[in-house]
């Protein structure tokens, strides 16, 4: 029997609408912490994968262009990029990462750090994104914790995107830092 | 007497290789795949029909399609 469609076939739109409104209004870069707590509430509570099955925007997009577009090579990904190692080391990478930027946020909100209208690709250049933030709106630290999120959804985007062109359209997921948390977790309650 | 059989194919995943990145639940036009307690991909039941659109579209290459004699 053929499957339908369903209503999160559809989820990938999730992710062009996050990233345009939070290109030019930073603000909505905070609804990307759906997509961290989604995951670790499933994994938690339900034990099981169901954002990274039916839910990850992001996978789905890559799956849309890489597989329907053709915009992967479709060569099988390295082995390396997959193995344990790697994986859990990306994922300790990205949460110390993370770390940094709930860090510059306190010291922002603290008043002991500058607030800097700056998105930071693949954590390292800073990019000036001074059309997304009108001071004022909002507190300092509301906003530099956009910045620093928006960088850092907007740098897995990018490496997502790489790692479809170069291999498999979902490539990106074979070392999501999210999917290998919630692989883990799934794999200690199981 | 002889015992019939017939040939199947049919998805076999290396569940320990397999990181359920679930991309094999997605383009599986039977709906033949589940992600096992979040733990790896798996076929369910009879409705694998070994298309191969899984193992084509599995990131990683851990899932292939093996032909098995089935009893009728």
């Amino acid at each position: 029997m053929k499957k339908g469609k369903h209503w999160y076939d559809y989820i990938w739109i999730w992710a062009i609408i996050y990233f345009s409104l939070s290109f030019f209004n930073i603000i909505f870069a905070w609804l990307g912490m759906i997509d961290f707590m989604l995951p670790l509430a499933f994994a938690i509570f339900g034990g099981s994968k169901y954002f990274c099955n039916r839910l990850c925007a992001r996978g789905q997009l890559f799956l849309k262009l890489g597989g329907q577009y053709k915009l992967s090579r479709n060569v099988v990904t390295p082995a390396w990029m997959y193995s344990s190692i790697f994986r859990y080391g990306f994922m300790i990478f990205f949460l110390t990462m993370f770390g940094n930027v709930v860090m510059q946020t306190w010291l922002v909100a603290s008043g002991a750090g500058d607030f800097q209208q700056m998105v930071t690709l693949f954590w390292s250049f800073q990019v000036p994104w001074e059309w997304a933030y009108t001071a004022g709106g909002v507190p300092d630290w509301v906003a530099q914790y956009s910045f620093g999120f928006y960088s850092l959804m907007l740098t897995s985007l990018l490496l997502g995107l790489i790692a479809m062109l170069i291999y498999k359209p979902r490539t990106w997921c074979s070392f999501c830092p999210m999917g290998t948390m919630t692989q883990g977790i799934c794999k200690f309650k199981n | 007497m002889t015992d019939k059989t017939k040939k199947r194919r049919l998805a076999v995943v290396n569940a320990d290789s397999c990181v359920a990145c679930g991309t094999c639940f997605a383009v599986c036009p039977f709906e033949a795949m589940e992600i096992y307690k979040g733990c790896y991909a798996r076929p369910v039941g009879e409705r694998c029909v070994g298309c191969g659109i899984c193992e084509r579209n599995c990131p990683i290459g851990c899932i292939s399609i093996k032909i098995r004699e089935e009893a009728v």
